[in-house]
């Protein structure tokens, strides 16, 4: 019995890490967009080339915090949940 | 151009060893007390002991002595780069040290305006701290920016300085930006406020930690490909990983290099933003006039 829990318990944390991580369509639509119209503009000014460039990344990398939310809450279940999941298991097993 | 002095070349000397020991004393910790393991291991930072303090246990762990080496190395890369300053630049290190510093005063004056001016070395810090951090995993050590301890510490410090520039004019004009523009939503505002810290924390500390997970995890795919492909050959040969020789570098120079230095870009970038959006200019402008008035009018 207690192996079924255990195993519920890892395959939930599992489960839950890979829905996590569903978060990352968010960023990868807002980054495209953002770098698609950086493409027009550059090719439009050609001149402002650096500037474009600058504040693309910029915007890329603060779009990219949703994304990066769910990694660290896929991280922290596939690598510290399950342990502190079992250990309450067990606490409250005795 | 003049010969050097024997001093001057010993100074020189002194300088680089500096660098480079601390990177050298971190390699030995790290080869003596951190034990290796075969499988693929994807680990926090490695505590070497735990110091008790009456309030709590202290953990000393890789990413603090990482971090204190890489401060180390940049103090000497600085007394390096600074070492026999002259009126006419003439040497190649004093171009680079000027460029810096230009570079430096530049964005901040750009992006922060003429009251900030004084923020230039803090950034630069912040910028240089962070990159050489990062880049720190290129030697094989646990790079200290994907401890997110570390990250925390400098996201705290930037929220203090936030706070600081925000009660420029006053705590009660500090408290009364959070009832804007309608009051009911104070806890909001709260909200907002503290998340700052947070997603700074988050998107440099993922960033990095990613690109780990990320290496870690294809080169023990290659791994597996290259015994999968080689492993019917006899004896050592077919042991040996030939896929892991190499490719693994390519997908360093991406999330190593390129991604080290843009994150601490936008750390600092960041950084340069929001202290200087919280600093309320015009208030802060209209209350010293109206204090020099009320001074002359006295």
């Amino acid at each position: 019995m207690l192996e079924l829990a255990i195993g519920i318990i890892l395959g939930c944390c599992a489960l839950g890490a890979g829905a996590a991580m569903i978060a990352g369509i968010g960023p990868g639509i807002g980054e495209g967009n953002a770098v698609a119209k950086a493409c027009e503009a550059i090719g439009r000014q050609p001149e402002c080339k650096g500037d474009v460039t600058t504040t693309m990344l910029m915007g890329c990398a603060v779009a990219e915090t949703t994304g990066l939310y769910a990694l660290v809450i896929a991280i922290l279940l596939i690598f510290v949940a399950p342990g502190r999941f079992v250990d309450i298991l067990m606490k409250t097993l005795g | 151009m003049k010969q050097k002095s024997r001093s001057f070349a010993a100074a020189d000397v002194l300088f680089i060893l500096g660098m480079l020991a601390p990177i050298a004393f971190a390699i030995i910790l790290k080869v003596l007390f951190i034990p290796a393991s075969d499988d693929i291991e994807i680990t926090g930072a490695y505590i070497f002991f735990t110091l008790k303090l009456p309030l709590f246990d202290l953990p000393i762990t890789e990413a603090q002595i990482n971090s204190w080496c890489v401060i180390i190395s940049i103090f000497f890369l600085c007394l390096y780069l600074t070492h026999g300053l002259t009126a006419k630049v003439n040497t190649r290190r004093q171009h680079l040290a000027e460029w810096i510093v230009e570079k430096t005063s530049k964005l901040v004056a750009d992006n922060m305006g003429e009251y900030f001016k004084s923020f230039a070395p803090f950034i630069c810090a912040i910028l240089g701290l962070s990159a050489f951090s990062s880049l720190m995993s290129l030697t094989g050590l646990f790079p200290p920016t994907s401890d997110i301890n570390v990250i925390a510490g400098w996201s705290i410090l930037v929220f203090i300085l936030i706070s600081y520039y925000k009660m420029k004019c006053g705590p009660l004009h500090y408290l009364k930006s959070f009832g804007e523009p309608v009051p009911f939503l104070a806890p909001l505002n709260v909200i907002s406020e503290v998340a700052t810290p947070v997603s700074m924390t988050f998107r440099h500390y993922g960033n990095i930690l990613s690109g780990t997970v990320i290496s870690v995890l294809i080169a023990a795919a290659l791994q597996g490909v290259s015994s999968m492909l080689l492993g019917w050959l006899p004896g050592v040969i077919g042991e040996i990983p030939f896929l892991q020789i190499g490719l693994p570098a390519v997908l360093s120079v991406y999330f190593d290099v390129f991604s080290g230095c843009l994150q601490a870009f936008i750390f600092a970038m960041l950084t340069m933003l929001y202290v200087a959006g919280a600093f309320p200019a015009e208030t802060y402008k209209a209350k010293k006039e109206r204090r020099k008035q009320t001074a002359n009018s006295k």
